[in-house]
């Protein structure tokens, strides 16, 4: 008797082969589609939205592309997953940790075909994996003592991580800027105390770091334009209406003269709550909400600087900038803590006038100023820059470094060759063939180069055979180059992260042996 | 169909609009349930053991998960057909009830379903069938009760409940760092058990994942993390020897539930009602600092003025702290949940020893940890790994383990692992069927057969050969007379599951025997299945 449906209609299962080779098929062709990023010559992807005005991106970010892909395919979504969460966590390496899973996957299907078990191979790369991590884990190098030597490891993370941006022209100026701003973090990884605007126009080298902090917003008309020593309170609230919060009051009036004196008593409320906030003996009055007309007048007749509508995170940042306290009640004066800068003005950049705070007393938060021709490079700018950031902001808190190159992928392949020498049994195979999936690394960068990989990654593995190499793959000239003296570096954090969540990746989709899909539900057709 | 005539001959109707549905019946009925029952078991077979293999689920909403817990699978798989759905329930009850073996038991319904198939052929009647299975489960049971081994474990050599609980994530993803997890499972358990009583109390063990990281970092934290960070961005992130006030009103102006107008017609009204607004905020942050609390936990919202006060008065605070995270933070602390400022008293604030502020990775994620709280007795689990599915993965794995932990702790009586326990029951029913006369003895024998379906799932999942190896294992344990033969899945060498240290909980065993047993009982003793059909 034949078995009566199980599922639901329209659920499909895929079973053994079928499902295996539908998992690996979906993680080959994502792995494939970022596979061109790759490297400092990896090309760019031009991603068009499908939402209300078909907005473009043109970026080479790998968690950037993947998130705004549409994927049906469940394993496909695994890699999309790792990719963002190393984005999440560790900020660069999104591409890479997708190239490997796809590879690994790749190598793992061709054993698959020939008749080995999953479970073997998973056994096997599994110890690959933790061979391929000590020998990381001993090659990095730790230059937290020598600071000198420490920034010069920064500067050249930092390069080796724009160098495959859109920011590569100038590098070396953008190295400088984040590697500047994240040290003034001063170990702490809140991104968020970096400010990055964008300006369209000018060139990407007009692009500077401030000392400052600046703020994306306009100086009330008949206030002054400049003010120094400032003493700053950073408040959040109402300064419009100012409305009694209690539920349910209502004004009530039975004629025309009460309107009026409520008015009255209204404004004078107003009144009231700017004579207190100026008692706080401030000059600048900066608020999250909006500020009316008329306490604009009364500040203004106070010859105090108010700035209206800064967001939150622009205020957060004034905080910590200024080291003034958030207020929202003005009550007690003394025990209010005001920030303090040494000079507020406007300044101009391109066409707009934005507020410009210099001389703050906590020097942690910094304001990058981007500059470009268009929406889109300055977008591609910030996230390139944002990569930097994330990845210096990891490595100063944890300060051990490898060369970049694919010297660590060359070095760890030969380590797991090593080990697939000693091991017996069907593992080796498994074992090689992790190796194999991590020289596909500088394989495809030559390759996205333009450059002869065959030819370089035979050189590379020769060279690596000798004791104490630091060769790696020297994109501009096209040969084998010594790292350590091109100065490529990568962050060792970065590197592990890539190792071991893609490893994990592979590891489930391989594991895999059964697929379900329900039925997908239903929407209504939004038009 | 079923028709009954009148004595002129015409039809009765005996079921409504009876054209349209579709009726199976007799032997064909038990057939086709039998086969939908086989079906389902047979999507479970591959991920038993530790060799087991995963499932990947799609859901509607397009969500994947990827597990080898048998009931999360059936649970996620959208199943339509009516036995499907027994089999879906059967892994179900014993998830709530043991937590593991979820795989097992579906595994040997399906096979027990089909040896009962093939006595049907036979002409064998199902309820005999039926009370043949009974009693050969009742002998399997006893059996298990007479090889089960007490486990002694006291509070200081917890090694033979790590042991188990490796057993049980063996077969799960997270097998590379199984004795890291497993430790932190019976860790976690051992703290929030009432060792007097034998009971656990799983509700007091919080497990709390975030993606990024590895799975090394997991940790157990002493205490209880919340998902939220302060309130105000320049509150202290490190609080020590906290005094915590629960607090489930929020720091607004009050909001009568009955509905109501405050009329405002004179400017002295409006004036008081502006005095009072502020004194309002001004009462309740002054309350909570007079009772002398150094933390505010509220389950709803701050008003901005309210939340500046509260900084400004050097009192943290925390907002939207979800319902259950406060009942556990209140036990954890030993502090009352305190629904009005008015009865906030210092009695009913909680303690701990330090509650800090721990970001994470590149984005704005920060936890909130309170930790050394006065009463220790409500744990976390904080895992870490390297994708989402992952992390779901590992909770389900350490809900296996933690379940095991507990019943080790109620029951410390184990039988060992490897399909040992399945074979020696089948060489014990297969002895005392002889002694059953009638057509029992059969169906007793074909219980034996069918224990030996999960021994035999496990070799073939671990790429032996399924017959040679369970024959090989059979024969040893009855020349040796030792019933701790077992499959050697991990090509370790031996077959002693003693040696192996591979355990199994002796209720867990015995519970999925007997629920297997009750839902083939079940799906036998139907005989009639009516369907709507399709239109």
């Amino acid at each position: 008797m034949a078995v009566e449906r199980l599922l639901k209609d329209e659920a499909t299962e895929e079973k053994g082969d079928r499902a295996r080779m539908a998992s690996f098929v979906g993680a080959m062709a994502i792995a494939d589609v970022v596979k061109t990023t790759l490297g400092p010559k990896g090309m760019d992807k031009i991603l068009q939205s499908t939402g209300r005005g078909r907005s473009v991106t043109v970026t080479n970010d790998g968690a950037t592309i993947l998130k705004s892909l549409h994927i049906d395919n469940p394993a496909a979504k695994v890699l999309v997953d790792i990719s963002k969460v190393q984005d999440d966590e560790v900020g660069d390496g999104t591409t890479s940790v997708v190239v490997l899973a796809g590879e690994l996957l790749r190598e793992a299907e061709k054993l698959v075909n020939a008749k080995i078990h999953p479970m073997t191979i998973i056994a096997g790369y599994r110890m690959a994996a933790e061979c391929a991590r000590n020998v990381l884990l001993q090659k990095a190098m730790d230059n937290k003592q020598d600071p000198e030597k420490f920034t010069s490891d920064l500067m050249n993370i930092a390069m080796t991580t724009l160098s495959s941006k859109i920011l590569s022209q100038d590098k070396e100026h953008f190295a400088k800027l984040a590697v500047d701003a994240v040290l003034r973090l001063k170990g702490s990884t809140n991104l968020d105390a970096i400010q990055i605007i964008k300006k369209a126009g000018g060139s990407l080298k007009d692009s500077f770091l401030d000392e400052g902090f600046i703020l994306d917003k306009k100086i009330g008309i008949g206030q002054p334009k400049c003010i120094e020593n400032a003493k700053i309170l950073v408040a959040n609230t109402a300064m419009d209406t100012d409305k009694v919060k209690i539920y349910g009051a209502r004004v009530r009036v039975d004629s025309m003269a009460r309107v009026a004196e409520i008015e009255g008593a209204e404004k004078e409320k107003m009144r009231e709550k700017v004579q207190k906030i100026i008692a706080h003996g401030i000059n600048c009055f900066v608020n999250r909400q909006l500020i009316y007309n008329f306490p604009e007048e009364l500040f203004a007749d106070a010859g105090i600087l108010a700035i209206e509508h800064a967001d939150f995170d622009g205020i957060e940042r004034l905080a910590l900038v200024t080291g003034g306290e958030i207020a929202s009640t003005f009550d007690n004066p003394e025990s209010v803590k005001l920030g303090h800068c040494k000079l507020i003005e406007e300044i101009m950049i391109g066409e707009d006038k934005l507020i410009h705070f210099s001389g703050v007393e906590m020097g942690q938060a910094c304001t990058i100023v981007l500059r470009g021709a268009s929406s889109h490079v300055l977008d591609e700018a910030e996230r390139s820059l944002h990569d930097a950031l994330c990845v210096l902001s990891q490595t100063v808190n944890d300060s051990r470094v490898l060369l970049g190159g694919g010297w660590p992928e060359m070095l760890m392949a030969k380590e797991v060759d090593e080990l697939a020498r000693k091991t017996p049994g069907k593992k080796a195979h498994a074992i090689e063939a992790f190796s194999r999936a991590l020289q596909a690394i500088p394989t495809i960068i030559a390759d996205n180069a333009g450059l002869d990989s065959a030819e370089l990654i035979s050189q590379l593995r020769a060279e690596h055979h000798k004791e104490r190499t630091n060769a790696g793959i020297d994109v501009i000239s096209g040969g084998v180059g010594d790292m350590e003296k091109l100065g490529i570096s990568e962050s060792f954090k970065v590197k592990q992260a890539v190792l071991l969540s893609a490893t994990e990746a592979a590891e489930m989709i391989l594991r895999v042996d059964e697929i379900i899909t329900c039925a997908p539900r239903k929407r209504e057709d939004r038009m | 169909m079923a028709l009954a005539f009148d004595e002129y001959g015409r039809p009765f109707i005996i079921l409504k609009e009876q054209e349209q549905k579709s009726r199976l019946r007799g032997l064909e009925a038990q057939k086709a349930n039998i086969s939908a029952g086989k079906a389902v078991a047979r999507i479970l077979r591959t991920s038993l053991g530790p060799k087991g293999m995963d499932k990947m689920l799609q859901s509607p909403d397009g969500d994947v998960t990827i597990t080898n817990d048998g009931a999360t699978i059936l649970e996620q798989m959208d199943v339509d057909n009516q036995i499907a759905k027994l089999m879906v329930e059967l892994s179900r009850s014993q998830d709530y009830e043991i937590g593991d073996g979820t795989t097992g038991v579906v595994v040997m319904a399906g096979a027990l379903l089909e040896q009962a198939e093939k006595l049907l052929e036979r002409g064998i009647h199902p309820i005999r069938i039926a009370e043949g299975y009974e009693m050969a489960s009742r002998i399997a049971v006893e059996h298990l009760e007479h090889i089960s081994q007490k486990f002694e474990f006291t509070v200081g050599n917890i090694e033979p409940l790590v042991q188990t609980c490796m057993t049980t994530l063996s077969s799960k993803i997270v097998n590379r760092c199984k004795r890291m997890l497993a430790e932190i499972a019976v860790k976690a358990v051992l703290a929030v058990a009432d060792l007097e009583r034998k009971d656990v109390n799983l509700d007091l063990i919080k497990v709390e994942g975030k993606v990024g990281g590895k799975l090394e970092d997991t940790e157990l934290v002493y205490g209880i993390t919340v998902d939220k960070d302060m309130s105000h961005p320049q509150m202290p992130k490190r609080i020590e020897d906290a005094k915590i006030a629960i607090l489930t009103c929020p720091f607004e102006p009050p909001k009568p539930k009955t509905k109501h107008k405050v009329d405002i017609d004179t400017v002295e009204k409006f004036q008081t009602l502006r005095q009072q607004e502020r004194k309002y905020f001004d009462d309740m942050v002054q309350k909570c600092k007079d009772v002398g609390a150094t933390l505010v936990i509220c389950q709803w919202g701050f008003d901005d003025e309210a939340n500046h006060l509260l900084m400004h008065r050097n009192l943290p605070a925390v907002r939207w702290v979800g319902g259950v995270e406060l009942e556990l933070i209140a036990i954890a602390t030993g502090a009352r949940i305190v629904p009005r400022f008015q009865e906030l008293t210092p009695e009913k604030l909680g303690r701990a020893g330090l509650v800090r502020e721990k970001s994470f990775g590149t984005t704005k994620d920060r936890m909130l940890y309170i930790e050394q709280c006065a009463n220790s007795r409500a744990v976390t689990v904080f895992i870490r790994g390297g994708n989402k599915m992952m992390i779901e993965e590992t909770k389900r794995s350490l809900h296996d383990a933690l379940c095991v932990a507990r019943n080790l702790i109620r029951n410390n009586s184990i039988v060992y692992g490897g399909g040992s326990a399945e074979i020696s029951c089948s060489i014990a029913v297969e002895a005392a069927a002889d002694k059953y006369p009638g057509v029992e003895q059969y169906a007793i024998r074909s219980f034996a057969e069918a224990l030996d379906s999960i021994p035999m799932a496990l070799a073939e999942n671990s790429g032996l050969q399924p017959i040679n190896t369970l024959t090989a294992v059979k024969s040893q344990q009855i020349k040796e007379n030792n019933p701790y033969c077992g499959i050697d899945c991990n090509d370790v060498g031996t077959n002693n599951m003693q040696q192996q240290n591979v355990f199994e909980t002796l209720i867990g065993k015995q519970q999925q025997i007997l629920l297997a047993t009750q839902v083939v009982k079940m799906i036998l003793k139907i005989d009639d299945v009516i369907a709507p059909s399709d239109y």
